[in-house]
């Protein structure tokens, strides 16, 4: 992502002293429905959406829920939607939203637990679904007999799919899951996929069956939403895209097979 | 106890050795959002020619500045391979040779290449590994968002945890047979680290309380390069690879304090040698306070891309520089915890029933100071070990009763109501008492101490201790209560930093990570040993010392 350089930022001539962030609000035990709440705080060039939130909490009011663990955009915690696109809480930046104030609320397409925590379980079913491990063909080396060999390219077939960070950020974008919640969806199609590449895998058709049973995937047309929002570059996308092929060859060829 | 890398390797160890076994995987966030996922470098292991496991052990030895027990160190360096093949063999996407072969890169500390790496991204895709395999253990059962507040013991035995599912609220009880802890480290404690959220030292805390000692906790790390605004870490393979330390003077100053290693020397050393060029007035200002360059762009934006890529975009991202054309600015950020809870090289604590890996034991490898790319390979050898150790002692243990557990449940149900939920009486804010104590632990408990600044620590900490006992939360809700959690962070952080200080202020000499400005030097005589702190009611720790082992490495000057 291209990050204004420090000139830039410096010969910014806003310094606001305030901004204000629109939050949603929703306790199941007390809440009929979710509503915004606005809250106003000190700004700074530096900020982010989540640094926002920890200074409400710390200073403001205890009781904003929301996830978040590492920020630095890895763990995966902090998606939600930012002026209602999905965003890294953690990786974005207040300045792009100047004057404000930013909406802040939970990711769509997916139940509401309390405030931004979104209910997950599905998308953990999900991703355990296409067995997203090596799949042996009975013939491993033992540990003393040392790795595999694998070389650099072969690296490259699958990495691109291994940057996955789980955040879900592809689901909220996805307009299939919006209709069809049992979609296995964009990333854990792409961690199929990141198995099926791998020169270690013998899964052969086992996982793209897992992942092709469903219709759903043939009804995403490949407007390419869950790529664009994916935060770490993974390009699930092309993981749908692949599978698709893979699928109608594998109808094709009797023998079936993965290409690696 | 814990989804991170220790917690889930004990996990599949313990699944793999008795596939009969019920195996509970508790964490208090989803696995995959473990702070292993943020570890960048590598991992440590002896995998060829001409390196060797004397090698590695004296490197660990050497670095800890002669505090690791050597037995455990060796039992490490022998099996830290066979755990990286492992994860190979799991389909860890380690960065590899043009031959096929895992490659390795050049560490802080290590006088030979042998840390492997998934380019600057190790712990995310190691992490990611164990736990996509894990998900194929029909016998591991996992307790996701589950956070645990005590530890139950009966006749001096673990049997079982109490805490609440974060969803619904509801404080439950899980009887065990073993319980390991994988719970991480507690940089959180400070202001300004590298470690996520999560990281509050929570097993550490219940261990101490449940009577477990905590050893060595006056060592903690200081990594020399972080982000100067948010504490990100910038890798140290970012020196591995060749990049250089700069001051205000464009000089490579590491050259006065560790010429035969320059950028590659150990990290207590480099962020000593920082702080006293600031002091010297040779640092670079900024609005966080004085910073030093890390430069490599004398390296070129082909090696940078395909090595540290992660690096160019943190950088990109949070600071608006590209570090192919300019330099990073860095400064010393807490990092690391040495001290943990007791163990021996299986895992085993003190107490029968109770097992500890990860960065949230001390099970003798880190001494005074952690080598860079040793706690990865840490988590996964004890890890292992726990789990195996775990299952091994359970067989001959009959399951504990539901009766008196039933009545401990009701107890802890009532102490979260009576001294947390229920409370409206109080006046502190708990995110306001836990940013106090990070900055007086930052100010106090540094990269350098003193007697007086401990001494000061000491009274401070009792000042936050009287404040917490006048906490007052916002949040009432039973769901996803995030601020309940956090003030039960906050109870474990504060018993944390006791034991900091306590241990700190006790060891008058200056060794490793702990350097006490008014004891400079390494006193061998007196201070060979590990420090325990045991947990006393209402006063401060009983301190006891133990002997370092030493095997066949006897302690020099340790100059690089
Ligand atoms: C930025 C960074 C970079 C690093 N880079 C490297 C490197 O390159 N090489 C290297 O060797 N080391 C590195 N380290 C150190 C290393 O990553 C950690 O020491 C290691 O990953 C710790 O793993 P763990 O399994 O012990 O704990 P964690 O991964 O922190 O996991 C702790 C687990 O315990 C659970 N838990 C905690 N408390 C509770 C509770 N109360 N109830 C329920 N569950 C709980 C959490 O949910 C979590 O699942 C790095 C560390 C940091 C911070
Ligand atoms: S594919 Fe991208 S957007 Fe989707 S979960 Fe993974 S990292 Fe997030
Ligand atoms: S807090 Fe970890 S990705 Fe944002």
């Amino acid at each position: 992502m291209a990050a204004p350089s420090q000139e830039l930022l410096r010969s910014n001539p806003l310094p606001a002293d305030t901004i204000q962030l629109s939050v949603t609000r929703y306790d199941p035990a007390q809440d009929a429905a979710p509503r915004q709440q606005t809250y106003e705080i000190p700004y700074r060039d530096d900020m982010v959406v989540l640094d926002a939130l920890n200074w409400i909490k710390t200073h403001m009011d205890g009781s904003v829920s929301y996830r978040w663990s590492c920020r630095m955009g890895i763990c995966g915690s902090c998606g939600m939607n930012v002026n209602g696109t999905p965003r890294l809480g953690c990786s974005v930046f207040l300045r792009d939203y100047l004057p404000g104030p930013v909406l802040v609320e939970p990711l769509p397409n997916f139940p509401v637990i309390r405030d931004l925590v979104i209910d997950m379980t599905s998308f953990m079913e999900k991703l355990s679904s296409v067995k997203p491990w090596v799949i042996s063909n009975g013939q491993e080396p033992a540990l003393a007999a040392g790795e595999h060999r694998q070389t650099p390219a072969q690296v490259e077939q699958y990495r691109q799919f291994s940057m996955c960070i789980n955040c879900m950020l592809c689901y909220a974008a996805c307009p299939v899951i919006a209709i069809e919640p049992h979609f296995v969806g964009p990333a854990a199609i792409a961690l199929a996929r990141r198995y099926d590449l791998d020169s270690r895998d013998h899964a052969g058709q086992d996982r793209l069956r897992t992942v092709t049973g469903s219709d759903a995937i043939w009804d995403c047309s490949f407007i390419g939403e869950c790529s664009a929002v994916c935060p770490k570059g993974v390009d699930p996308a092309k993981a749908i895209q692949q599978t698709k092929f893979e699928s109608t060859l594998g109808m094709l060829l009797p023998w079936g097979g993965v290409s690696k | 106890m814990g989804g991170g890398l220790a917690g889930i390797r004990a996990a599949i160890a313990a699944a793999e050795t008795d596939p009969k076994l019920r195996v509970a995987m508790v964490s208090k966030v989803y696995p995959m959002r473990s702070h292993t996922v943020s570890a960048e470098g590598g991992c440590a292991a002896v995998l060829r020619e001409p390196d060797s496991f004397d090698g590695h052990a004296f490197d660990t030895i050497k670095g800890s500045d002669y505090l690791a027990d050597q037995d455990v160190v060796e039992v490490f360096v022998r099996e830290a391979p066979l755990e990286v093949i492992q994860m190979e063999h799991w389909g860890c996407p380690w960065s590899r040779e043009p031959d096929g072969r895992i490659s390795v890169r050049p560490f802080g500390g290590m006088t030979t290449w042998r840390t492997c790496f998934a380019a600057d991204k190790s712990g995310f895709h190691m992490l990611h590994t164990v736990f996509q395999t894990s998900l194929q253990f029909a016998n591991i059962e996992r307790l996701d968002e589950f956070f645990v507040t005590s530890l139950i013991t009966e006749d001096g035995r673990c049997e079982g945890v109490i805490g609440f599912d974060m969803r619904s609220g509801e404080v439950r009880s899980l009887a065990a047979r073993a319980v390991i802890l994988a719970t991480g480290g507690n940089g959180r404690i400070y202001a300004f680290t590298t470690n996520g959220a999560i990281c509050t030292g929570d097993g550490m805390a219940l261990a101490y309380r449940a009577g477990v000692p905590l050893k060595d906790m006056e060592f903690v790390q200081f990594h020399p390069t972080g982000m100067p605004s948010t504490g990100i870490l910038i890798t140290e393979a970012v020196r591995g690879e060749g990049g250089y330390l700069t001051n205000a003077e464009g000089e490579r100053f590491l050259e006065r304090y560790v010429p035969n290693k320059m950028e590659l020397g150990p990290r207590d050393i480099i962020s000593r040698a920082m702080v006293t060029e600031f002091e010297a007035g040779r640092g670079l200002k900024g609005e966080y306070g004085d910073y030093m360059n890390l430069d490599v762009r004398h390296l070129g934006s082909e090696v940078i891309n395909r090595k540290l890529p992660f690096m160019r975009e943190l950088m990109g991202e949070y600071m608006g520089i590209d570090i192919v054309t300019d330099p990073m600015p860095v400064r010393p950020v807490e990092h690391y915890m040495m001290g943990g809870i007791d163990t021996d090289a299986s895992g085993r604590t003190p107490m029968p029933g109770l097992y500890a890996a990860g960065e949230c034991a001390n099970a003798g490898i880190n001494g005074a100071n952690r080598l860079g790319s040793n706690s990865l390979p840490e988590c996964l050898v004890f890890g292992a070990a726990a789990g195996r150790a775990a299952v091994h002692d359970a067989r001959g243990v009959k399951a504990p009763g539901s009766n008196p557990i039933a009545g401990l449940v009701k107890d802890e149900t009532r102490r979260i109501e009576a001294d947390f939920l229920g409370r409206s009486s109080g006046t502190e804010r708990v995110g306001e008492i836990r940013e106090d104590l990070q900055k007086m632990m930052d100010a106090q408990v540094g990269v350098f101490r003193t007697g007086d600044g401990l001494k000061t620590a000491v009274k401070e900490l009792a000042e936050l201790r009287d404040r917490f006992a006048r906490l007052k939360l916002d949040d009432h809700s039973r769901t996803f209560n995030t601020e309940l959690v956090t003030a039960l962070e906050l109870e474990n952080m504060l018993d944390g930093a006791e034991t900091i200080i306590e241990s700190a202020l006790a060891r008058q000499e200056s060794r490793g990570s702990h350097a006490r400005r008014d004891f400079p030097d390494r006193n061998d005589e007196k201070y060979l040993a590990h420090t325990l702190a045991y947990h006393t009611r209402g006063a401060k720790p009983r301190l006891e010392y133990r002997p370092v082992r030493i095997t066949q490495w006897q302690p020099q000057a340790r100059s690089y």
